[in-house]
C-alpha cells in the first residue's frame, strides 16, 4: 500500500518547526551578549546535530544487522527502518555544518584542543596533555576522520536503499546475498567508527578524560533511541491503517528491542560509572565530578528514567503489545536519551553554566519537526511492504 | 473411576496441528499433546493458557535482590566492616555501587534456578519421578494426542475413533484407567 503524508501530519511538523524556531529565537535573544552565548549556541547545535544524526545511524546499523543475520521477522517493517535511516544524510549534513562552524569559528568554545594556545609551547594556556594528544586530536585529522565516517555511512545507506528498491522490481535471492555481504561489511566498519566517532565528536570535549567504554555507551544510547523511533513510526502507521501485515508479534519484538537496548545502555553506563567511582583516580573522576556537581538531579534522574522505566513497565509480555504503554515509555526514554547527549556535551563545554533552556529545547523541537517530515516523506517514496523480500512470507506469518 | 483414553499417534507435528484444529472445531476436548519438542502454536489450538512462569521469575528475582541486599549489608556493614579501597564501610547506601554486581548476579541466579525447579515440579519431570508420556517414542520422533472420553460426553467412542482416523494419524491406541 502506498503511503501519503496526511495534511494533519504536515501541519503538525510545520507547527513543531515554528515553535522550535520561536523557542530558539527566544533563547538566543535571552542569551546574546552573555559571555557564554557562543559556546551555548554551538553546544546546542552539537547536541541536536548528534542526537538526530544518531537516530538515522542507529536505524542504518539495525538494518545492516538484520541483513547480516538474515533475519526474517523484520521484513514487513523494513521500509520503516529504511525511512528512518534515510534521514541520515540530513542528520550528517546538520552535524557537519555544526562541526564546520565550531572549527572555523574558534573551536576552543567546544573543543579546547582546537585552541592554538593549548598546544603551543610557552604560551599562557599551554597544556602538556593536549599537546601530547595533538597527533590524533588536530583539526586536519579530525576532519579527515569525520569525512570518512560520513562518506562510508552514506555509501552503505545508498547501496542498501538502491538494492531494496531494485529487489521490489526484480526479486530473486542474488540481491539478498549481496545485502548479506554488505550488511556484514558495514558492521565491521561500524564497529570501529561508532567508537572513534564518539571519541572525536563527544569525548574530546572533555579533552583530558578518556574512557574505553565511551564509544559503546554512546552507541547503546543511539541504538535504543533508534528502536524507540522505529516503534513510534510503526505504531503511527498502524493507527492510520497502514502496514496490515504487521501484527502484535512484530510490535512485541520491537518492544523487546527497546527493553534489551535500554538494558545494554544502563549496563554500560553503570560499568563506566562504577569502575571510575571505585578506582577514584583524579584524572578519571573529573568527568563525573563535573556532571554531578553541576547536573546532579538531571544526570541521575536521566539514568533512572532510562533504566527503570523500560525495566519496570516493559517487563511484562502484555505491556510490550500495548500501544499506549509503548508510546508512553518510548517518548519518555527518547527524552531521556536526548538528556544523556545534552549532559555529555553540555557538561564538558558549558560546565556550571549549562542548563536546558529555550535554546536547547527549541532546537530539538525544530529538528524533531524536520525529521518527522523527512521520515514520512521517505515512507511515501516506496511501497510500505517490500514486494519481493525473500523472507516476506516468514514475516507475514510471524508469531511468537 | 473408569475412563477410556485414546492415544492418536502422528509422525509429523504439522499434521498433528491440523488434526487438532479439526477436532477442536468439532467440539472435541483434547486433554494433552506429547511431543519430543515444543510445537510452535499448539497452545492456543488445544486451549493451553499462557504460562505464569514469568510472574514467578519476577518473584524469584525479587527474592534474590532482597536476600543479596540483606546478606551483604549484614556481612559487609554490620558484622565485619571492611575497608576496601577507602570506601565508606559504615553505610550501605553510600557504598551501594560496589554491591550492585553481586545483587545482579544473585538476582539472576535465584530467578534462573527458581524457574527451572518450578518448571520441573509443575511438569512432574524432576529426576526420579516416573515418566507420564504414554509411549517412549514421543521422546524421539512421534507425536501423540491424548483424548479422555470422560471429558467428551457428547461423542461415542466409535464416533471419536472415526473422527481421529480422518486426521492422518499413523497409530491409534486406547487404554482404560
Amino acid at each position: 500500500m502506498e503511503f501519503s503524508v496526511s495534511n494533519k501530519a504536515k501541519t503538525l511538523t510545520i507547527v513543531l518547526i515554528a515553535i522550535g524556531v520561536l523557542f530558539t529565537s527566544i533563547g538566543v535573544a535571552m542569551a546574546v551578549g552573555h559571555d557564554h552565548f557562543k559556546t551555548r549556541f554551538l553546544a546546542s547545535g552539537l547536541i541536536n546535530g548528534f542526537f538526530f544524526m544518531a537516530l538515522g545511524l542507529g536505524a542504518l546499523f539495525f538494518l545492516a544487522l538484520q541483513y547480516a543475520t538474515e533475519t526474517g521477522w523484520y521484513a514487513s517493517v523494513k521500509r520503516v527502518i529504511e525511512a528512518i535511516a534515510g534521514t541520515l544524510p540530513y542528520g550528517m549534513g546538520f552535524l557537519g555544518v555544526v562541526l564546520l562552524v565550531i572549527t572555523f569559528l574558534d573551536g576552543a568554545h567546544i573543543y579546547s584542543w582546537m585552541d592554538p594556545e593549548s598546544y603551543t609551547e610557552g604560551s599562557h594556556h599551554y597544556d602538556e596533555i593536549i599537546a601530547g594528544k595533538r597527533p590524533y586530536l588536530n583539526e586536519v585529522f579530525f576532519w579527515i576522520r569525520t569525512v570518512v565516517y560520513f562518506v562510508t555511512y552514506f555509501l552503505f545507506l545508498r547501496g542498501f536503499r538502491k538494492r531494496s528498491l531494485l529487489e521490489d522490481a526484480v526479486g530473486g535471492t542474488e540481491l539478498h546475498f549481496k545485502n548479506y555481504k554488505r550488511g556484514a561489511l558495514f558492521l565491521v566498519f561500524f564497529a570501529v567508527f561508532s567508537s572513534t566517532s564518539a571519541w572525536d565528536w563527544l569525548m574530546s570535549i572533555d579533552v583530558h578524560w578518556y574512557s574505553t567504554l565511551f564509544g559503546w555507551y554512546t552507541f547503546a544510547g543511539m541504538w535504543c533511541s533508534a528502536m524507540v523511533v522505529l516503534i513510534l513510526v510503526t505504531l503511527y502507521l498502524k493507527s492510520l491503517g497502514y502496514l496490515p501485515k504487521v501484527n502484535d508479534s512484530h510490535i512485541h519484538d520491537i518492544g523487546k528491542w527497546i527493553f534489551a537496548t535500554s538494558f545494554l545502555w544502563s549496563y554500560l553506563w553503570f560499568s563506566q560509572f562504577m569502575l571510575i567511582w571505585f578506582a577514584n583516580i583524579g584524572e578519571e573522576v573529573v568527568y563525573y565530578m563535573n556532571r554531578i556537581e553541576n547536573y546532579k538531579l538531571l544526570y541521575f534522574s536521566m539514568f533512572f528514567i532510562n533504566f527503570a522505566f523500560p525495566m519496570l513497565i516493559l517487563m511484562s509480555r502484555d505491556a510490550k503489545r500495548n500501544v499506549r504503554i509503548l508510546t508512553f515509555v518510548g517518548l519518555v526514554i527518547l527524552v531521556g536519551h536526548w538528556l544523556d547527549v545534552f549532559i555529555m556535551v553540555s557538561g564538558g563545554s558549558m560546565g556550571p553554566n549549562g542548563s536546558v533552556g529555550f535554546m536547547e529545547i527549541g532546537m530539538a523541537l525544530m529538528m524533531a519537526g524536520i525529521f518527522i517530515r523527512l521520515i514520512l516523506n521517505n515512507l511515501s517514496k516506496a511501497p510500505l511492504t517490500p514486494v519481493n523480500h525473500p523472507f516476506l512470507d516468514e514475516s507475514v506469518h510471524h508469531e511468537i | 473411576m473408569a475412563d477410556k483414553v485414546l492415544y492418536a499417534m502422528y509422525d509429523d507435528d504439522e499434521v498433528l496441528k491440523d488434526g487438532a484444529k479439526k477436532l477442536v472445531s468439532k467440539g472435541v476436548k483434547i486433554n494433552e499433546v506429547f511431543s519430543p519438542f515444543p510445537i510452535h502454536g499448539i497452545d492456543p489450538i488445544i486451549g493451553v493458557k499462557n504460562t505464569r512462569l514469568g510472574i514467578m521469575a519476577f518473584i524469584y528475582g525479587l527474592t534474590g535482590t532482597m536476600l543479596a541486599t540483606i546478606g551483604m549489608r549484614y556481612f559487609m556493614i554490620v558484622d565485619w566492616p571492611m575497608n576496601i579501597g577507602g570506601k565508606p564501610n559504615f553505610s550501605y547506601l553510600e557504598n551501594m555501587l560496589s554491591f550492585i554486581p553481586i545483587t545482579f548476579e544473585f538476582t539472576v541466579l535465584c530467578a534462573a534456578h527458581g524457574m527451572a525447579i518450578t518448571y520441573l515440579l509443575r511438569n512432574k519431570t524432576l529426576p526420579g519421578i516416573p515418566a507420564q508420556n504414554p509411549d517412549p517414542r514421543t521422546t524421539d520422533d512421534k507425536f501423540v494426542i491424548e483424548i479422555r472420553m470422560s471429558e467428551n460426553d457428547n461423542f461415542s467412542s466409535s464416533d471419536m475413533e472415526n473422527m481421529l482416523k480422518d486426521t492422518g494419524l499413523i497409530e491409534l491406541d486406547q487404554k482404560d484407567i
